[in-house]
């Protein structure tokens, strides 16, 4: 199994490429500079491996939530190489790269990206058997006192930058359930890659007209 | 050479497929102008998210149309602004994306260059220099264009442009949006002899315009006027009348200060009918050449950028994987596109062979 991936949802722009378990990647905190690295990013992989993109099985792409400008980056590089190569594509919640990248810390994980507008993006994680995360519940933007912790969860970890801007609201929303939290996490190209293999394998891949965002946030002309 | 280009500047996706030998093979638009309406103006970032569903579809139809598949693509070109921000970055971000997986050259086009080329794409296309007259819903700009990528501005709006002027003055007079289209259509109807109003700036030297003045005059009128069909219609009248008059007034300036008898008029409002009618009577009396492109093609669309696209790839020019999108970007800091000869016909001809 061999499978591209990329992400620009956030602050950071990542590439990786999966290769029979193995990954070579690059990772970057580089806010508005995704335009000008993410292709450059995924030559290097490539050349790095000496694969071209023909040899590849599929891609996979951070499809948000995240920045609206970042994740449509994202999405139109992926549309491009897909439609140009013909791969099947996998779409990967940011959050749950986010979770992926975090999930030896507690059986939960609660992934939230700041959103701007007093907002944040979420969802809560539980790692599955396979060690791949899996969506419990539902993925939402709302102010972050409206988080919901469910009472059947025991322990649980925080990532992203939600937790970095609104520690204590999230802290006191997750009670003593919470082992700790990492607020400096962004998703990385890595996760994307081990989520979309995973999802590619049960039949995750979409076709071309369905490689979109996934905003979450639409309320947009107010 | 075959050049795809795509255009995803502003509230319209355009995409069209150039061909260096046969012209253009296809060009498709889809306008989102609908789905804004309702706002009364275009909010951007619905803007770009109805391009990333649109710009691959229609790249697919313009191929279909064309007949041809991704590998007879020898080029991609696409605008990277000036423009909105998120919109502009969809299209170079599809284009470079599809250029790099098809391992062709990709080059970013200016869109106002892309609109003073449109032009070209007629049977009978100006030969350089010429003035060019850019009017559109975001520009109003008198350009001397010594060749493909040599300008030199000559003067711009310092406000308003004339294409957002009408649409204003439209929405005054309850016309909706985007009115300007139905202002147009109302004067028509007006009596010129009514009102008169001011042709801003032309008491002073210079080619600089500004517009946002007339449309304080036109809600004053309304204020003080009777609400009645003749005299929104005479308002209406009144109001085209100065904004031709005055990009008339300025095109003969600029004419006259650069010895030029050459003008090509090209965005959205070079469409007016009165405009085209003013012109076409300039042409006659001072003997003046004036070019409009074909009116699909004087608002955005793909094809002027494949074009543009072409000149610049056949020149060399290409990107690298690092691309970019400019919200405001300066058209004289375009590099010059050389070619042999002093008109694109002639070079036509060196390349033919």
């Amino acid at each position: 199994m061999k499978l591209l991936a990329l992400d620009t949802s956030t602050e950071a722009c990542s590439a990786a490429l999966y290769v029979n378990g193995e990954t070579i990647s690059r990772f970057e905190l580089a806010p508005r500079r995704h335009a000008e690295l993410i292709l450059p990013m995924i030559d290097d992989v490539l050349s790095e491996a000496e694969f071209s993109l023909k040899q590849l099985d599929a891609l996979g792409f951070g499809r948000g939530p995240g920045a609206f400008t970042g994740v449509r980056i994202a999405t139109s590089i992926t549309q491009g190489l897909a439609f140009a190569t013909d791969l099947p594509v996998v779409p990967v919640s940011s959050l749950a790269a986010l979770a992926q990248g975090t999930k030896d810390k507690a059986d939960y994980i609660i992934a939230a990206i700041d959103a701007r507008m007093r907002e944040i993006y979420y969802g809560i994680y539980r790692i599955n058997k396979q060690g791949i995360v899996e969506l419990n519940g539902e993925e939402h933007v709302c102010s972050p006192d409206k988080v919901n912790i469910p009472e059947s969860i025991t322990s649980c970890y925080g990532a992203g930058t939600g937790w970095l801007h609104y520690e204590k609201i999230l802290a006191g929303r997750s009670e003593k359930k919470l082992l700790g939290f990492d607020g400096d996490r962004y998703p990385n190209a890595i996760d994307i890659a081990t989520l979309a293999v995973a999802a590619f394998n049960q039949g995750g891949a979409v076709p071309l007209d369905r490689i979109l965002p996934v905003y979450l946030r639409d309320n947009v002309t107010g | 050479m075959r050049v795809l280009g795509i255009e995803t500047s502003c509230d319209e996706t355009g995409i069209a497929i150039y061909d260096s030998d046969q012209g253009l093979l296809a060009h498709v638009l889809y306008s989102q102008v609908d789905m804004h309406e309702c706002y009364g103006g275009v909010v951007p970032e619905l803007a770009s998210r109805d391009h990333v569903r649109r710009v691959i579809p229609l790249v697919k139809t313009v191929l279909s149309d064309a007949g041809l598949k991704g590998r007879d693509i020898d080029g991609i070109a696409y605008t990277a602004g000036p423009g909105l921000i998120g919109a502009l970055l969809v299209g170079v971000a599809v284009g470079r994306s599809l250029a790099y997986a098809w391992g062709i050259p990709a080059v970013a086009i200016h869109h106002m260059e892309a609109h003073l080329l449109a032009p070209m794409l007629e049977d009978n296309p100006p030969m350089f220099p010429f003035i060019a007259l850019l009017v559109s819903g975001g520009h109003t700009q008198l350009v001397e264009v010594k060749q493909p990528g040599d300008y030199r501005m000559l003067g711009e709006s310092m406000d308003d442009a004339a294409g957002e002027a009408f649409d204003k003055t439209a929405k005054l007079l309850g016309l909706g949006y985007p009115g300007g289209p139905a202002l147009a259509k109302l004067a028509e109807q007006g009596n010129p002899a009514r009102f008169r109003f001011p042709r801003p700036m032309t008491d002073r030297p210079g080619m600089d315009f500004s517009f946002s003045g007339l449309k304080t005059y036109a809600l004053n009128t309304i204020t003080t006027e009777d609400n009645d069909p003749q005299i929104k219609a005479d308002i209406a009248r009144a109001f085209i009348d100065a904004v031709v008059d005055t990009l008339v007034i300025k095109s003969l300036r600029a004419m006259e200060e650069t010895g030029l008898r050459t003008l090509v008029v090209a965005g959205g409002v070079s469409a007016n009918r009165q405009l085209r009618h003013r012109l076409g009577e300039l042409s006659r009396q001072i003997g003046a050449l004036v070019y409009f492109p074909r009116p699909e093609f004087c608002t955005d669309n793909g094809a002027m950028i494949a074009y543009a696209g072409f000149l610049r790839l056949q020149a060399g020019q290409q990107e690298s994987l690092s691309f970019t999108a400019r919200s405001r970007w300066p058209m004289e800091e375009l590099q010059r596109v050389r070619y042999p000869g002093s008109g694109i016909a002639s070079w036509k001809q060196d390349t033919s062979g």
